[in-house]
């Protein structure tokens, strides 16, 4: 009897050790996958607060702030440089894609959702492999194409072709939201007295509502993330967008103004990521819905 | 009684499905034909010239631009091993470590949310913005690696790590795991999600540990979402030019240089717009391939 | 008000046709149930009336106008979904004034008429609540209120009280069925219940296979079965039929009576039955065995009411009778009935 309590008493300590370890395993694996994944961005906010003469010095210590922190490299970038210039062709840019690719998004996905079309799904499909198309294929037929319609060194290009990206994803995205929304909601509308389009943009669309923010979201994040389509269809300053004019313009022939482009890479990533962090799971779950109900 | 069919008066023609469908449909189509479809054959019709910048005839050469760069341009080849050697490398990391990041991120602990903020911000930041910062951080005189290695004295003096060729390409590898691990990882967090409570229930009363339920459980079980986020993987690593543009921008001397920055460096900057799009076109027979691949088994797994 | 009436449609779903040649018409202010299992085309009937679905073939009149290719919003109808469709961004208020809107009514005459339906159906003390937080009950009559409030020259009812728990279902077909009376309009409604069709229906029409087998007062269909299908398709448990040569014998449990309660004075038509299992369910008795000189393996079902004492006991032949009146004669081979005059031969077992 004896014998045996004492046996559950050591399994019941043995299994408090494992749970103890494996949370341990937990919380050292988040920690070290947080701190591999930000190391360069912390580096970069230390850095973008140093002064000339603590940075480049070989031997002080780089996480450290050897000399007093200072704003100047930020100011340098905001008013010395083309950021700001950047910053807003990244915003009209990145406004004008969320508007082209709601326009044309929204009323095709609601008909490969909802109006029974027998080929709806295959074309679901292929719009999708659409996506799949990497602007890598693309860059070199599409600068004939913007130079022919005259429109390189303009932000026209970047927000006629964008939508060639935000188009078949949101298509996707926004039709799992569609098919979430129940028939009835809409043919209901429509037996209240609404035209279709009436029910649709009455009932449907303030329904979706979540998914087309996730659209925005996204249209207007590809906008800022894009890089090769800005690179070759802009050459100039004045068009160039934050992930191109960044990582080109900031480098004065060979002078690297190392703070002022970490500064850039931190204000601008950091609310990026921020934003898409927090619609992630608007992302997932509007692919899954897609998938499920499909 | 064909009246039965057809709306008697144009103003409710939109209320007609029949109508509307194809109305709704058309500008998207037309949109990505014309800029996708459209140019996608122009990239054909190109890598059959010898179409330049300055000389935009598009006189008919057949594959002779294949044969140039294939034959005559050893850059191109080198290009080729480097994109070949990128993605298998870089996605056998990628899928370890996404599935090890996948399965820390389903489980609940304090902080999940900041955690997953930070794990999540390689992807999420603009790559090239991403990449700035770890061109500051591989940096030739003041990276704090070599810092670090100095101060607990492996080190003498610096790695310089961009600037010989297998390092650069270890570098570049490197960067490429960084960013798309996130990516990978919430692949698979849905996959690890869409696994049913019962199943593990199950596995722990019968007593699995961890690694048995690892192996005989978990990856199993998720193997079809685990390809496809290794495909997704492939087809970025292959297409993407980003990382190596602003890290090395294909250097030193075409040591990292992959498919994709050649072709933009041949095209683009070199004005030779055939060559570059039969550059960039070899790339399409591999992609088919694993778009193929990806949509057999996300239709098997019913995820997509 | 108007009377809805449907010719010759028909709805193919690719080669399949869901509704296969329908005719039928209301009358003024009428109750009619579209009764049938699902998937017999009652519903795709009453969407092709509301104009959701566009038919094949055929024609729909309202109010003795073709509404063929008209959009369900110039049909002057209203119509409550089996899941009440309400919207859930609106609050009920907005709900209900929903279709006024669409009408173009001003805010004072939208208040108006909402109040004046909310008080009819009494909720109005739900107005400012969203339908999340709405009970199935409460839903049910908000979705009715806003079919209420346009004053719809029909209502078309698909299912409406499915969703209800079985308690609740009682008290909702009471108040349905009053406030139908009340405003005397012109109302289709589609089930699959019995019960429900039998309690509120004028008429019921029964469906299957997208056609319709019977169309008739509650007592007409129950009582003279067009056809095998709605003889056993209404009822629980449904009629006996026993099959014999060329003609089926149908008779329902509550008529399949001991012989010497049966005989009250008409002629009766008897049987040997043997029972298997005696059922006690409070109220009455249910019988299970089968008759004698029929095929044992049919199932024959007796409902003895509590008033009827005699002792059965299991696994024994009884004596049972039907009063001759009672019993019905199909034709095996098309499930049709047929006058007991028209029989070849006198079916006396």
């Amino acid at each position: 009897m004896a014998q045996a309590v004492r046996t559950i008493e050591m399994e019941r300590r043995s299994a408090k050790r494992r749970r103890v370890t494996g949370r341990f395993a937990l919380y050292a694996i988040a920690a070290s996958a947080g701190f591999l994944a930000a190391f360069p961005f912390l580096w970069a906010i230390i850095t973008m607060f140093k002064e000339d003469q603590d940075l480049y010095v070989k031997a002080n210590n780089p996480f450290w702030f050897n000399k007093a922190p200072t704003l100047e490299h930020v100011r340098f970038l905001l008013f010395d440089t083309n950021f700001l210039t950047f910053v807003r062709n990244t915003v009209i840019v990145g406004f004008a894609v969320v508007l082209v690719t709601l326009a044309i998004s929204l009323p095709a996905a609601y008909a490969l959702a909802r109006l029974g079309m027998k080929w709806g799904e295959r074309m679901g499909i292929g719009i999708f492999l659409v996506y799949l198309i990497p602007p890598t294929l693309l860059f070199i037929p599409l600068s004939r194409v913007v130079a022919d319609l005259r429109l390189q060194e303009s932000l026209w290009s970047l927000i006629i072709v964008y939508p060639t990206i935000t188009i078949p994803i949101s298509m996707w995205l926004l039709m799992g939201f569609f098919k979430s929304i129940p028939r009835d909601i809409e043919e209901q509308a429509m037996v209240d007295g609404y035209s279709r389009i009436g029910a649709v943009t009455r009932t449907v669309v303030p329904l979706v509502f979540p998914g087309i923010v996730a659209v925005v979201v996204f249209a207007f994040t590809l906008s800022a993330h894009e890089f090769i389509y800005a690179l070759t269809f802009n050459k100039a300053s004045a068009v160039k967008t934050i992930a191109t004019g960044v990582p080109t313009e900031l480098v004065r022939g060979d002078v690297f103004f190392w703070q002022s482009l970490q500064a850039a890479a931190v204000l601008v990533a950091v609310p990026i990521a921020l934003a898409f962090n927090f619609f992630l799971d608007k992302f997932i779950t509007g692919f899954t819905m897609g998938a499920v109900k499909g | 009684m064909t009246t039965a069919t057809t709306p008697r008066q144009p103003r409710y023609l939109l209320d007609n499905e029949r109508v509307l469908a194809p109305l709704f449909m058309t500008p998207a189509v037309l949109y990505i034909i014309a800029l996708v479809g459209f140019p996608f054959v122009l990239s054909i019709v190109l890598s059959l010239t010898d179409a330049t910048v300055g000389n935009p005839t598009y006189d008919f050469v057949g594959l002779e631009t294949f044969r140039r760069i294939l034959f005559d341009d050893p850059v191109f080849r080198t290009a080729l091993w480097n994109t070949f050697v990128f993605a298998v490398i870089a996605n056998v990391l990628v899928v370890v470590l996404a599935k090890a990041l996948a399965m820390v991120l389903v489980s609940d602990f304090r902080g999940k949310w900041f955690v997953r903020f930070l794990v999540l911000l390689p992807w999420t930041a603009p790559v090239s913005l991403a990449t700035i910062t770890w061109l500051w951080t591989l940096d030739s005189i003041f990276s704090p690696i070599d810092w670090v290695l100095r101060s607990v004295g492996l080190l003498d003096g610096n790695i310089i790590w961009l600037g010989k060729q297998n390092l650069a390409m270890s570098s570049v590898i490197a960067v490429h795991t960084w960013r798309i691990v996130p990516l990978a990882a919430v692949i698979m967090m849905a996959g690890l999600t869409s696994i049913p409570q019962e199943i593990r229930d199950a596995s722990e009363v019968d007593g699995a540990g961890f690694w048995r339920k690892l192996f005989q459980i978990t990856i199993p079980l998720m193997a079809p979402i685990i390809a496809v986020a290794a495909l997704f993987g492939l087809i970025l690593t292959i297409t993407d030019m980003s990382v190596v543009f602003v890290l090395t921008r294909g250097g030193p001397t075409h040591g990292t240089q992959v498919l994709s920055t050649w072709a933009f460096f041949k095209g683009i900057e070199g004005g030779s717009l055939g060559q570059g799009a039969a550059i960039a076109l070899f790339l399409f027979p591999v992609l088919v391939a694993v778009a193929a691949l990806i949509l057999r088994m996300a239709r098997r797994r019913e995820v997509l | 008000m108007a009377v809805v009436e449907v010719r010759g449609i028909r709805k193919m779903f690719g080669d399949v046709p869901a509704v296969d040649g329908v005719d039928l018409r209301t009358e003024e202010g009428e109750f009619l149930v579209l009764l049938g299992p699902s998937g017999c085309g009652k519903t795709t009937l009453l969407r092709m009336i509301a104009g959701l679905e566009t038919p094949s073939d055929g024609e729909v009149f309202i109010g003795g106008e073709s509404v063929n290719g008209l959009p369900p919003r110039i049909r002057k109808i209203a119509m409550v979904f089996q899941s009440y469709a309400l919207y859930p961004h609106m609050t009920v208020f907005r709900n209900i004034a929903f279709p006024l809107k669409a009408e173009g009514l001003d805010r004072d005459e939208q208040r108006e008429k909402v109040e004046w339906a909310a008080g009819l159906l009494d909720i109005t003390r739900l107005l400012e609540r969203r339908p999340r937080q709405l009970s199935g009950g409460e839903r049910q009559r908000v979705a009715l209120a806003r079919a209420l409030v346009r004053e719809p020259d029909v209502f078309l009812l698909d299912e409406p009280l499915s969703n209800l728990d079985a308690k609740l279902r009682a008290a909702a077909r009471d108040d349905l069925l009053e406030f139908q009376r009340r405003v005397a309009t012109t109302t289709i409604y589609v089930t699959h219940d019995q019960v429900e069709a039998m309690g509120m229906g004028d008429r019921i029409a029964v469906m299957n296979h997208g056609k319709v087998h019977q169309f008739g007062t509650p007592e007409h269909v129950y009582n003279d079965p067009a056809d095998t299908f709605v003889a056993t398709f209404l009822g629980s448990p449904p009629m006996n039929l026993l099959h014999k040569g060329k003609y089926v014998v149908g008779f329902r449990p509550e008529q399949f009576l001991p012989e010497s309660v049966a005989n009250d004075g008409g002629a009766t038509t008897g049987f040997t039955y043997h029972v298997n299992r005696v059922e006690y369910l409070g109220a009455e008795r249910y019988l299970y065995g089968h008759v004698r000189g029929f095929d044992e393996e049919t199932k024959v079902i007796a409902m003895l009411p509590v008033t009827v004492q005699v002792p059965i006991t299991t696994d024994q032949d009884h004596r049972f009778a039907v009063a001759s009146d009672k019993v019905r004669y199909f034709l095996t081979e098309t499930g049709e009935r047929v006058d007991p005059e028209m029989l070849q031969a006198p079916l006396r077992p």
